[in-house]
C-alpha cells in the first residue's frame, strides 16, 4: 500500500469509485473495494478491472460524498466518485461516517 | 483536497441544477466547470501568477475563483470600494497579476500596468466541443494557495492572509454535507467576494447543491424583495445589515420573505438590542450566529435556532446571554483561552483565544504562518467559556482598554449604552491618560429625537457595571466609522476624540 496522507487520491480496480484520504490512519492498512486493494486515482491499474460475484464485495455500493470511517485506525475517506463496490478497511467493511447535521451558518 | 475536487462532486451529483443566478437562466455546476476551464486556459496563456478579481458578488465570481483554482494560481479579490491608487498599490506587490473587473469598475484599475479584462470577457464562449463537459481537472496540489485575502485592517495595515486549498476543503468537508440541499433552497449572499464569508459561501453552497442568489449593493428594501421574489430560503448578512432589514420593517410594515428559513449572521459583533428585534420580526426564520475569521476559513463556532429560541425564553441569566454567544465550537476545531502567561483559564474567565484545526492557516504573505509548535493559532480576540462550553468574544486583543491596570472590553460598555433609550449605537474607545494609562471615551449616536445628556449617560453605565467602566468622555456624532461590512474602525473613533481635542495620535 502507498503512504497514504490527507489529499492522497486512491482508485478501485474493480468499479467506478474514487475516495480521497481525508484523515490518515495511525498505522499501515490495506484498503479495499470491491474486495481488491485499492491503487492510486492516476496509476495504470485503477478501473482496470471487473467486480467480482462475490456478493459481499458489493453489499454496499460507495457513494458520491460520503464519508467513510475506521474509528480503530483513523483512517477517513472521502468519495469523489461512486461506484458499485463496497469499501474495507484490513478486512473489515468502512461505515458511513455519521454526519452530525450542523445548522447552515452559509 | 484542492477546490477542483469539489467542484468535480458537485458537477457529478447535481451538475445540472443552477449553482449561481436565477432559477430561470442561471449557471449551473456543468456551466461553472466549462467556464473555469475556458478560464484556467486563458490564464495559463497569459502566464499569470495570479488572478486579481475586482468585482461585486455575481457569478463572475465563481468562474474567476475555480478558473484560478484549475490554473493553480491564487485569487486575489480586492475591495472595489478603494481608490484606485489604494489597489493599483496592492497589485504591485504581486508577480505576473492579471485582472478581471466588472465593466463598471474599468477606471479603477485603468492605470494599473497589467492585463485586464472584464467579467463579461473572461470566460464567456464554451467550445462546441465540450458538449460532454470539459476535460477532466489534472490533480491539483492541496497545498497551493488558493486565495489571498486582504483582511479588513481595523487596527493595522491590511496584510494578506494565505489560505491554501487544504484549508478550505477542510472546512467545507467538515462542516457541509454533500448534496444535501433541497432542490427548492436558495441561499441570498450580500457579502462581497473580498470578504471570506463570500469566498465561502460560494464554496459550501456549490458541494451542498444550494442555488446561490446575489445582491451586489446592499439595501434593505433589495433584499426583501429579492429574497421574496426568488423564494430565498437561507440568507447570510452582517450584523449592519440586520439592523437596516429590521429598521426597514418597522418603518414600512413590509412583510418578511415567506420562504426564509435560515438567516444566518457574522462577521462583526452583533448587538444584542438588534437580534432580539430581528427574532421579533421574524418569528418563523431559524438564526444562526456563525464566528470566524478570515484565517481560519471562516466559520469556527455556531449558535444555532434552538439555542437562540431558548435563550429569549429564558429566565436563567446564563442561559439568556447566550443569546451574545458565538455558540460551540464545529467539528475539527479545537479552542484554548489562555492568560498572559500563557496558561489556560478556567470556564468564565476572560482571557487570549487560540484555535487550532485543519482549516487554520494562520499565514500570513511575507510573514509565514503565525501558528505556534503544536498549530495553535492566536486569534487575537479576547474570549471566555461558559460552563456548558459556549464561546463568548469580548472583542479584539488590540481594542481592550487598559486602565489603571485593569482590562476593560469596550463592547461590555457598549452593550450598556445601546440599552439606552436614547442611544442608537455605541462605539467605546480608551485614550491616551497621564493618570490612568488610558481613559474610556465613547462616541455615542442618537436615536432621532432623543437628547441624551452625557451625565445621564454615564449614570447609566455606572447603574449597571460600575464607575471604573463609566466613560469619562462622551462625543455625540451624526454615525459611527464602519467598513462596508460593518466593522467598526476603532482608530478612526479615536482619531475622531483625539483631533477635537487638538491632538494627533
Amino acid at each position: 500500500m502507498t503512504d497514504l496522507e490527507p489529499g492522497t487520491k486512491l482508485a478501485s480496480v474493480v468499479c467506478a469509485t474514487e475516495v480521497v484520504v481525508i484523515r490518515a490512519p495511525s498505522q499501515p492498512v490495506e484498503i479495499t473495494c470491491g474486495g481488491v486493494a485499492m491503487v492510486p486515482a492516476d496509476g495504470p491499474d485503477a478501473h482496470s478491472g471487473t467486480l467480482g460475484a462475490d456478493a459481499t464485495d458489493s453489499d454496499n455500493p460507495t457513494l458520491l460524498g460520503k464519508r467513510y470511517a475506521s474509528d480503530e485506525t483513523g483512517l477517513e475517506l472521502l468519495c469523489a466518485k461512486a461506484g458499485d463496490g463496497s469499501l474495507a478497511c484490513n478486512g473489515t467493511p468502512l461505515p458511513i461516517k455519521g454526519a452530525k447535521p450542523l445548522p447552515s451558518s452559509d | 483536497m484542492h477546490l477542483d475536487l469539489l467542484l468535480d462532486m458537485a458537477v457529478s451529483g447535481h451538475g445540472s441544477r443552477v449553482a449561481f443566478g436565477p432559477r430561470d437562466g442561471g449557471l449551473t455546476g456543468e456551466d461553472l466547470a466549462a467556464r473555469s476551464e475556458v478560464g484556467a486556459e486563458r490564464l495559463a496563456a497569459l502566464d499569470a501568477g495570479h488572478l486579481v478579481f475586482v468585482g461585486t458578488n455575481g457569478p463572475a465570481f465563481p468562474i474567476a475563483l475555480f478558473a484560478a483554482a484549475r490554473a493553480g494560481i491564487p485569487l486575489v479579490p480586492l475591495n472595489y470600494r478603494q481608490t484606485p491608487e489604494q489597489i493599483a498599490a496592492l497589485i504591485a506587490d504581486l508577480e505576473h497579476p492579471v485582472i478581471v473587473h466588472d465593466p463598471a469598475l474599468a477606471s479603477l484599475v485603468a492605470d494599473v500596468d497589467a492585463p485586464a479584462m472584464t467579467t463579461d470577457s473572461f470566460a464567456t464562449s464554451v467550445p462546441d466541443a465540450w458538449s460532454e463537459g470539459p476535460p477532466a481537472p489534472s490533480n491539483g496540489d492541496p497545498d497551493a494557495t488558493a486565495l489571498l485575502l486582504f483582511t479588513s485592517g481595523t487596527t493595522a495595515a491590511p496584510k494578506a492572509a494565505v489560505l491554501r486549498h487544504r484549508h478550505l476543503a477542510a472546512y467545507v468537508m467538515t462542516t457541509v454535507e454533500f448534496s444535501n440541499a433541497d432542490e427548492d433552497a436558495a441561499s441570498l449572499v450580500s457579502v462581497p467576494p473580498y470578504h471570506i464569508a463570500g469566498v465561502s459561501n460560494t464554496i459550501t453552497n456549490l458541494y451542498a447543491g444550494r442555488r446561490v442568489v446575489h445582491l451586489a449593493n446592499f439595501d434593505p428594501a433589495a433584499w426583501l424583495d429579492l429574497a421574496t421574489r426568488e423564494s430565498v430560503t437561507h440568507a447570510l448578512i452582517v450584523p449592519t445589515m440586520l439592523s437596516r432589514i429590521v429598521d426597514h420593517l418597522d418603518a414600512t410594515g413590509t412583510m418578511p420573505p415567506p420562504q426564509l428559513r435560515t438567516l444566518a449572521y457574522g462577521g462583526a459583533p452583533m448587538p444584542a438590542t438588534v437580534i432580539e428585534r430581528a427574532l421579533g420580526h421574524f418569528p418563523d426564520t431559524d438564526f444562526v450566529n456563525a464566528y470566524g475569521l478570515t484565517e481560519t476559513s471562516s466559520t469556527i463556532s455556531v449558535l444555532g435556532p434552538d439555542e437562540h429560541r431558548d435563550a429569549l425564553a429564558s429566565d436563567d441569566p446564563a442561559v439568556r446571554a447566550r443569546l451574545g454567544s458565538a455558540g460551540v465550537v464545529v467539528p475539527g476545531i479545537e479552542i484554548e483561552i489562555r492568560d498572559d502567561a500563557g496558561d489556560l483559564v478556567g470556564a468564565g474567565q476572560t482571557g487570549d483565544l487560540w484555535v487550532r484545526g485543519e482549516q487554520v492557516s494562520g499565514e500570513y504573505r511575507g510573514l509565514g504562518a503565525t501558528v505556534d509548535e503544536a498549530g495553535w493559532f492566536a486569534t487575537r480576540d479576547r474570549a471566555w467559556v461558559d460552563d456548558d462550553g459556549y464561546l463568548f468574544i469580548e472583542g479584539r486583543a488590540d481594542d481592550t482598554i487598559i486602565r489603571g491596570g485593569e482590562n476593560i472590553a469596550p463592547a461590555e460598555i457598549e452593550e450598556v449604552l445601546r440599552r439606552h433609550g436614547g442611544v442608537a449605537d455605541a462605539a467605546v474607545v480608551g485614550l491616551p491618560d497621564e493618570e490612568w494609562g488610558q481613559r474610556i471615551a465613547a462616541a455615542v449616536v442618537t436615536r432621532p429625537g432623543a437628547t441624551p445628556t452625557e451625565t445621564q449617560l454615564t449614570d447609566f453605565v455606572r447603574a449597571a457595571l460600575r464607575s471604573a467602566k463609566a466613560p469619562e468622555e462622551i462625543r455625540f456624532v451624526d454615525e459611527l466609522p464602519l467598513t462596508d461590512t460593518g466593522k467598526l474602525v476603532r482608530r478612526d473613533v479615536v482619531a475622531q476624540f483625539l483631533a477635537s481635542e487638538g491632538t494627533t495620535p
